[in-house]
């Protein structure tokens, strides 16, 4: 692994230059008043020079294709090249979004069919791939909600209820739409408190936001009695899918009740998670909610494709994106759900359960305690280190940089924030079982290395590029862009 | 154990408040809360002069893991900010009851005073708390 | 089952380890009620070369045609090299860097994005990406709103010459909170925008105000007179513009006297393929006394435990992961990939590669409007100076032609009759390096015989 590489622009000597890729060189037309006077400082560097830096950096990361990465919530499962290669064919990839229909059709039958089969998978009726992440698809159903409200002329309903466990995109997700947040408590075996939500809820209801599984791992049991609580107090029903990949093809959110999903494709179908993104955050209602689809949408009038918008869906809520959202990424996941196709569909939460519930087992037998014991894992579950943390001075921060040695990367830590000193641990289906036992092992040895020298397991770790990072520094001593050194200093 | 002034008033939201001669009323926030937000990066402060309701988030104080609001405990004026701040957040982790005050305000109803928490219930606050 | 490794001992064995009889227990705390039955919506599985195949078809049947088309997405040269590192594992497969020592990799290369960025706007911080320019520009306006505390209106100017699109997104996602959004009329005969036109606005509260440079018709603006009288008027500056552009124009950092305040747009024309549409990136720069009300994830450069330099994401706690409610917006996941794209095109571009695209960019729409403005009934709209893409006129509607255009391989341009029916049947065109006097040729040949037979 490489250990460092310096910043590009210590590599620019003046005059350097990549003129392969230059076309014939002109003079631009531009008024003297509006003409830049100097040159951006962008580095001048040989294409060798380029390719070798970036080659580097990359080799300074981690990521699925090179390690086991258990992130709690992310479902980091194996993102297939054939899914890039497809997606990425000449046809595609030169095609603009705004040409013709004509030249499209190849295009809106990929788009098409992906929104059928993603209705399929949910129990919905209408689908929009627009919203380009995850939070943009929250923001899309709330949107839709608060529209239904108003259509129907009730201007009241602004109140979400957000459970305490939910991740931070739902209640911002609500602030940004205009709504109050009304938070509820969660029970200690995980479940939503069923008293709370019925004082929560009332004629300023809009709706409520819901993942479940939830983020705690476990099966919102009472969801029946959840829909018809809020549906009688005259709200909707929102799920957040981060946690689809659990319950594909067991159970959908439309037969739960639910009125609008947002679906993570960058987790549960597989579309490269790029050290950031792009994600991409369909969403999918129920009959209520038809008409506030965003647009645009694909559709098929005979054996033609064409694309639905403002002039076909007058009460939708707008538009998400300049075009129609992160279109490779839908082409990606078009791919990756027609290799699963019907048979695999049911078959991805068997083995994202087998592997979460094997490795729960396994940790707590080595002693490891889980959150919620008396559960079954979803696909993910929570171990929490707050005895560690306590008796050995051994926190889950520790863990997790010491995990980073042993070449696992860390699941994610301190989040649900309901659980104190927690690991959420997500093995996802494309794992071996070899591999699962592995960590298990790297878990056993730091367990131990923290019995006996906990300051090894709180200085880690030692073997990655740079030890742990000065995070206050970071933040009060802002250095967010590259300043030459002064000349001759 | 965090330090709680006696002659300090309190809100359940961990600010503290402190009567001047001159009639303002400083405030600032608690040993427990400075210990429990971590190192701070960055403290913003309310314009001198805005005018504030009782209750109302007056201030942020930011470490690496939290961004809290500062709720003022009583309605006023501001008249004063510290400065100080500015380049050296870390006097709140260092003095939350001294150097480390946020701002002080002129209060426009002083028998609000009298509705805070006194050095003993704050104590029972954050004892409940662990 | 594809991606699947467990053999059928695999799953023996690990039930045992759990002591559950088989994988449908596992699922047992699911209401019986509730189960799905079979999806028979989803077609049966394809492996690889099945699928494969399908898709080469259903690329090949939209083919490859000739692109004079821009509005907002644009048809450049990407050097090889450049996805063939962004699609290596190591970026394509690794995750949000929240474990910073495990993904410097990722950290640096974002914080070389950063630092490109402020120098090519001529601003002081950037993020680490937005979804993409239109929704860039409604997180704009929120900044806008939080940063500015003197200003209660929450009232933004925005010129009709702002992309239409873009208005509509930042419309859309601001329609929750009391944000207003003032579109101010462009001067139909210059197809740009007056800076007298906001005389109407002097000594009103006014949070902010949009320019658009080029402008959606590919115009230069007056962008000095715009930002002083904004700056003179209370108001701060969005400045929405094409990154390349900026190889030629004044950063928007120079503009006016003081320079604006916050800069957004869409990164694609750096180094991303069209794609039929997407995944884009948007990209943000402001000034370091705004630094906290930017959203999105921020880089920063800081020193691990011996001294050396590492890089990290910070300035969390703005974000939704822990101010939740408070969060200056609900963005999470970004355009990662793409920013890396970005940064490895303009680290082999340099200024001076940038500067040849975006003048060769020029030159042949130029071209391409000279031969098309001598077929008759075909006439250039605006004649003022513009970069890249330009507004003209025909006799005819213009939507049967693109598609008669569209059966010759030639995706002839935006029709603009939708957003700017008071220009009547007008075309918005664009030429980039990649159209050749050949190419062009071929478009003028085949429009003078569509225009003739009629």
């Amino acid at each position: 692994m490489a250990m460092h590489e310096p910043l590009i622009f210590t590599h620019s000597r003046a005059g350097r230059r990549a003129a392969g890729q230059y076309p014939r060189e002109v003079e631009a037309k531009v008024p003297e008043h509006l003409r830049r006077k100097r040159p951006a400082a962008l580095p001048e560097v040989s294409e060798l020079q380029a390719v070798r830096h970036f080659t580097r950096l990359s080799q300074l990361n981690f990521s699925i294709d090179t390690h086991f990465y258990p992130l709690g919530s992310c479902t980091m499962k194996y993102n297939p090249r054939a899914c890039n290669e497809l997606a990425m064919l000449p046809g595609f990839l030169a095609r603009h979004p705004l040409a013709p229909e004509n030249l499209s059709q190849g295009f809106l039958a990929c788009l098409y069919e992906l929104q059928e089969m993603l209705k399929e998978v949910t129990g919905m009726k209408g689908v929009s791939l627009t919203p380009m992440a995850g939070a943009q698809g929250e923001f899309a159903g709330v949107a839709m909600i608060r529209a239904y409200h108003r259509a129907r002329g009730d201007h009241e309903r602004t109140e979400i209820i957000v459970p305490d466990a939910a991740h931070g995109t739902n209640p911002a997700t609500a602030t940004m739409c205009g709504c109050t947040v009304i938070e509820i408590p969660s029970l200690p075996n995980g479940d939503i408190d069923l008293d709370a939500l019925k004082q929560a809820l009332g004629p300023k209801t809009a709706g409520i936001m819901l993942t479940n599984p939830s983020t705690l791992g476990v099966f919102e049991r009472n969801i029946r009695e959840v829909a018809r609580l809020v549906h009688e107090a005259g709200g909707l029903l929102y799920y957040d899918g981060a946690n689809l990949n659990a319950i594909l093809g067991k159970v959908r959110p439309g037969d739960m009740g639910f009125d609008v999903i947002h679906m993570n494709l960058h987790k549960t179908f597989s579309t490269p998670h790029g050290g950031g993104g792009p994600g991409s955050g369909a969403v999918g209602v129920g009959e209520r909610l038809l008409p506030f689809l965003p647009v645009p949408i694909a559709a098929k009038e005979g054996e033609r494709y064409r694309w639905l918008d403002e002039r076909d869906l007058p009460q939708t809520i707008g538009r998400l994106s300049a075009f129609m959202g992160n279109a490779g990424v839908l082409l990606r996941a078009y791919v990756y759900m027609r290799m699963l196709g019907r048979e695999g569909m049911h078959r991805v939460a068997d083995f994202a359960a087998l592997n979460a519930n094997y490795l729960l087992a396994r940790l707590r037998a080595e002693g490891f305690d889980a959150a919620y014991p008396e559960r079954r894992a979803s696909h993910e579950f929570i171990i929490t280190l707050k005895r560690q943390a306590k008796e050995l001075g051994v926190n889950a921060m520790d863990f997790a940089k010491r995990l980073l040695d042993y070449g696992f990367h860390a699941p994610t830590t301190y989040f649900p924030l309901l659980v104190p000193e927690c690991l959420l641990i997500e093995p996802t289906e494309t794992e071996a079982k070899e591999d699962l036992d592995a960590f298990v092992a790297a878990m056993v040895a730091i367990q131990r290395e923290a019995e006996q020298d906990a300051a090894k397991v709180k200085g880690a770790p030692y073997t990655l590029p740079v030890r742990r990072l000065d995070d206050v520094r970071a933040a009060k001593q802002l250095d967010l862009a590259y300043v030459e050194p002064e000349q001759g200093a | 154990m965090s330090a709680i002034p006696a002659n300090l008033k309190y809100l359940e939201s961990h600010e503290w408040a402190r009567a001047e001669a001159d009639g303002t009323v400083t405030v600032g926030i608690s040993d427990h809360a400075q210990n429990a937000l971590g190192d701070l990066v960055f403290v913003e402060v309310p314009e001198v002069g805005a005018v504030l309701t009782k209750g109302a988030a007056a201030a942020v104080v930011e470490s690496v893991k939290a961004a809290s609001d500062v709720y003022t405990p009583v309605s006023g004026e501001v008249v004063a900010t510290n400065d100080a701040l500015k380049g050296s957040p870390e006097l709140v982790n260092q003095d939350p009851y001294g150097e480390g005050w946020l701002f002080k305000i002129k209060p426009s109803n002083p028998a609000e005073l009298d509705t805070l928490l006194d050095a003993a219930a704050y104590g029972k606050v954050v004892e409940a708390e662990h | 089952m594809p991606f699947i490794p467990h053999t059928e001992a695999d799953v023996r064995e690990m039930l045992a380890t759990i002591g559950a009889p088989s994988i449908e227990a596992l699922f047992e705390e699911i209401p019986a009620e509730l189960r799905t039955r079979e999806l028979t919506g989803i077609p049966p599985a394809l492996n690889e070369m099945e699928i494969a195949r399908l898709m080469h078809e259903r690329a090949q049947q939209d083919g490859t045609p000739l692109n004079f088309i821009g509005a907002g997405a644009y048809d450049h040269h990407i050097p090889s090299a450049v996805w063939a590192i962004v699609t290596r594992g190591e970026f394509y497969s690794a995750y949000t860097p929240y474990q910073a020592e495990a993904s410097q990799g990722t950290l640096q290369l974002l914080y070389e994005y950063q630092t490109m960025m402020t120098r090519l706007t001529g601003m002081q911080v950037s993020n680490a990406s937005l979804y993409d320019g239109a929704s860039a520009l409604a997180e704009a306006a929120l900044m806008a709103v939080r940063a500015h505390r003197r200003s209660k209106s929450a009232r933004i100017l925005v010129p009709a010459t702002v992309n239409p699109t873009y208005r509509q997104v930042a419309h859309t996602i601001t329609e929750g909170q009391r944000l207003s959004f003032d579109v101010v009329p462009y001067e139909p005969a210059l197809g740009t925008f007056d800076p007298k036109r906001l005389a109407q606005y002097e000594g009103q509260d006014i949070t902010a105000v949009v320019i658009q440079q080029p402008n959606f018709f590919g115009l230069f603006e007056d962008v000095d007179a715009i930002t002083d009288w904004a700056h003179a008027n209370g108001a701060l500056v969005i400045a929405v513009v094409n990154p390349l552009s900026l190889a030629l124009l004044k950063p928007p950092g120079e503009w006016g006297t003081k320079g604006v305040d916050i800069v957004v747009g869409d990164g694609q024309p750096l180094g991303v393929p069209l794609s039929s549409g997407g995944p884009y990136f948007g990209f943000m720069t402001t000034r370091m006394e705004h630094v906290r009300q930017m959203p999105g994830r921020i880089i920063g450069r800081t020193v691990d435990l011996d001294g050396k330099p590492g890089y990290t994401l910070t300035l969390q706690a703005r974000e939704q992961h822990i101010r939740r409610s408070k969060a200056t917006s609900n963005i999470c996941t970004n355009q990662g990939l793409l920013v890396t794209a970005a940064t490895i095109y303009m680290s082999i571009m340099g200024a001076e590669g940038l500067e040849r695209v975006a003048a060769t960019s020029q030159q042949q729409t130029t071209a391409l409007v000279e031969a098309l403005t001598r077929i008759p009934g075909v006439t250039l709209a605006f004649d003022g100076l513009r970069f890249h893409e330009a507004v003209l006129r025909l006799d005819r509607p213009v939507a049967p032609l693109l598609a008669a255009l569209a059966e010759r391989g030639i995706v002839g341009g935006y029709d603009l009759s939708r957003h700017y029916p008071e220009l009547g049947h007008a075309l918005l065109v664009c030429a980039t390096e990649k159209r050749t006097d050949e190419d062009i040729a071929r478009y003028a040949g085949a429009l003078a015989e569509l225009l003739k037979s009629a």
